[in-house]
């Protein structure tokens, strides 16, 4: 069973629901496929640690087969090459991977190469497998990490897999739902949290998924993500309470279910209601 | 000699187009001929990339001199490579900025951005 968490704004609480729930689990994989910012690791803090470099395979030119007819020039609809005074140009920050240029090359002067993006970084934790994306500073995509994650994860799987996303609603986002069975998603009590929790609302039934709500940091104040819930029919899963014990546990990256028993009870029962829903 | 410049209109008096890479047309003027020509930019509608498009098309122009208010890091290397050289546009139109470059009044543009990707200008 894969469940995925996720959030339109960061900060809403979707690295502290994944990894609980994780931690609560007779076992589980924890997946942490917010790429550009991981810190599942820094909770859970895996240990007997190994490193995957991940790549994507980007253009490579032969300019002594090139004879400049720049048929790849034309195909690209990402415009990563030019051809100026007899030469290619390959911009490799550009270029999607796609392979194209060397299909319409009539030289067959064009290959592809390695390029590093990032890493994946993988370890245990108590009964948590623990497998974290981190993509290199100044790359334009993820997807491919997550792609990777998620491959990894098919082979070897626990029963249950916590996808923990990148905040947004955007490509990364679709990539890391993709495979879930149920979406998780974390609200918080602010107009802009509902503004954004709309736009993962939206993905989730443009995707299909089936999903419910877990309400953080919340007060005895008006919840406008409790009311968008109500008026929206979407099932509310738990309500996690603005904590300053909770907040202070998180920021010193110990894992609440596994130092406090209220938070205990209440991720396990979180994860009772989720494993019924996705049954149901 | 040619001289390319990012217009937003096909005339002598139009403004200088505040993008490089998304400019609807160029203004190509061929010095020895006193000629005007205005070409399309294809690159305007690109998804991505617009720099590197819109600097291939003035490499096949066969422009040596461009006036444009700024112009990205990866335009200016596909520039550069074609030994294209770049000169800062004032706000004034095509002709005057052409007037400009012919009497040395424009400096060299020695700021190269290094590109909006989707995130806007200014």
């Amino acid at each position: 069973m894969k469940i995925a968490v996720l959030s339109g704004k960061g900060g809403t609480g979707k690295t502290l629901v994944s990894v609980n729930l994780a931690a609560v689990a007779k076992a589980a994989s924890y997946l942490d496929c917010d790429v550009e910012e991981p810190n599942g690791h820094l909770f859970f803090k895996p240990t007997d640690v190994e490193e995957t470099e991940v790549n994507v395979k980007i253009a490579l030119v032969d300019q002594e087969l090139c004879n400049g007819c720049r048929k790849c020039v034309e195909f690209c609809k990402f415009n990563a090459l030019a051809y100026v005074k007899d030469r290619l140009i390959i911009f490799e920050d550009v270029c999607h991977s796609c392979g194209g240029c060397m299909l319409v090359c009539p030289q067959q002067a064009l290959t592809e190469k390695n390029k590093p993006i990032g890493k994946i970084q993988s370890g245990r934790s108590d009964r948590v497998q623990v497998n974290s994306g981190i993509l290199n500073t100044g790359e334009a995509t993820g997807i491919p990490l997550i792609n990777k994650l998620l491959e990894d994860n098919k082979e070897n799987a626990a029963d249950l897999t916590l996808i923990d996303c990148p905040p947004g609603s955007a490509c990364i986002v679709m990539e890391s739902i993709k495979d879930a069975d149920y979406c998780i998603l974390v609200a918080e009590p602010t107009l802009f949290g509902v503004h954004n929790f709309n736009m993962v609302y939206e993905l989730v039934n443009l995707f299909d998924k089936p999903f419910g709500a877990v309400l953080n940091k919340c007060q005895a104040d008006d919840n406008p993500a409790e009311a968008f819930c109500k008026k929206n029919n979407i099932k509310i899963l738990a309500r996690i309470p603005f904590d300053r014990e909770l907040g202070t546990l998180n920021s010193n990256g110990k894992i609440a279910s596994r130092e406090w028993e209220k938070y205990r009870a209440l991720f396990t029962d979180l994860l009772e209601t989720v494993v019924e829903e996705v049954k149901a | 000699m040619k001289i390319a410049i990012p217009v937003n209109e096909k005339n002598m008096q139009t403004d200088i187009c505040e993008s490089f890479g998304r400019a609807p047309y160029y203004l190509i003027y061929d010095t020895e001929k006193d000629e005007a020509t205005f070409i399309d930019n294809s690159a305007a509608t690109s998804t991505g990339g617009a720099g590197i498009k819109a600097a291939q098309v003035i490499v096949d122009s066969g422009a040596k001199i461009l006036l444009t208010p700024r112009c990205g890091e990866k335009a200016a290397n596909v520039l550069m490579a074609a030994d294209i050289k770049l000169f800062k546009s004032i706000p004034a139109t095509a002709q005057a900025n052409i007037d400009a470059y012919l009497t040395n009044k424009l400096d060299p543009l020695d700021e190269i951005h290094a590109g909006f990707h989707g995130h806007g200008g200014n």
